[in-house]
């Protein structure tokens, strides 16, 4: 046993029961934490895939700027507590759990034989080369300067249309 | 002793299909919209582990992309549920049927 299976094991189980307590809790702030409970141990389990940058993006990104968006828009409308929907529709519920273990079980079966570990094996030199910010800002402002801009034409049309959106104008 | 791939993808599969069961069952739109938030994730795991085995960094600079879309679709999603509860003073998906007539 050592160290990155222990780190994996710990981080996977974080994020799995994080995610469960997510999706079951009543309480939507209660919800949102738990998510970001959730995108801090992907943040980990980035770590133990030796992708760096990602990792910090992604506490950054998702865990500090989504996530305040998220809980701002709870703040504002304070929405009331979920009626108990699944209550009265039970049928619903269990639609939903089949739906979603055949989503499962379709990803397994796909994994299982196509067996990826055959065909690739890890360098771990090589995978912490390709995770380094250099090498990823080597790519992104060489081979992808187009999609860079792109995207941040992107952001300004969203937060535009979020601000036309969100504005007082209807009633 | 190395972590075998399927291990990230299989973990990846239980997320995403939490998501699912999310978008699914809940019926808060904020709270859908995190469930979705959680299976773009799931991908970008898959993302990362694939490039992280290869060797690769394209994995990574599309994950760099996955965010910044996340990003924006999570603003312009969210100032449309507070248009919609400006108007319907509801964020329950059932009682939103304004297309429906």
């Amino acid at each position: 046993m050592n160290l990155v299976v222990v780190l994996f094991a710990i981080f996977a189980l974080v994020c799995v029961s994080s995610s469960i307590l997510m999706v079951t809790r009543r309480n939507p702030v209660i919800s949102a934490l738990f998510l970001v409970v959730n995108f801090a141990s992907l943040a980990g389990l980035y770590l133990t895939l030796n992708a760096q940058f990602i990792a910090v993006a992604q506490v950054i990104v998702y865990a500090g700027a989504i996530m305040v968006f998220f809980l701002f828009v709870i703040m504002l409308i304070n929405p009331a507590k979920e009626k108990k929907f699944l209550e009265y529709k039970p049928q619903l519920k269990i639609f939903a759990l089949v739906i979603a273990f055949l989503v499962f079980v379709q990803i397994a079966y796909i994994i299982f034989v196509a067996h990826p570990s055959n065909d690739v094996t890890r360098d771990v030199a090589q995978s912490v080369k390709a995770g380094t910010v250099e090498q990823i800002g080597r790519e992104l402002f060489t081979n992808y300067v187009l999609p860079v801009e792109a995207v941040g034409y992107l952001l300004l049309s969203a937060a535009i249309g979020a601000l036309v959106l969100a504005k007082k104008k209807f009633q | 002793m190395q972590i075998p791939i399927e291990y990230y993808l299989i973990l990846s599969a239980i997320m995403f299909s939490t998501g699912v069961v999310g978008v699914l069952i809940r019926r808060n739109a904020i709270v859908v919209f995190m469930s979705i938030e959680l299976m773009l994730n799931s991908a970008n795991l898959t993302l990362v582990t694939f490039s992280s085995y290869l060797g690769n960094s394209i994995g990574q600079i599309f994950v760099f992309f996955v965010m910044a879309v996340a990003a924006a679709e999570a603003a312009v999603g969210l100032a449309i549920i507070i248009a919609l509860f400006r108007n319907k003073l509801t964020v329950n998906i059932d009682e939103i049927n304004i297309f429906k007539w």
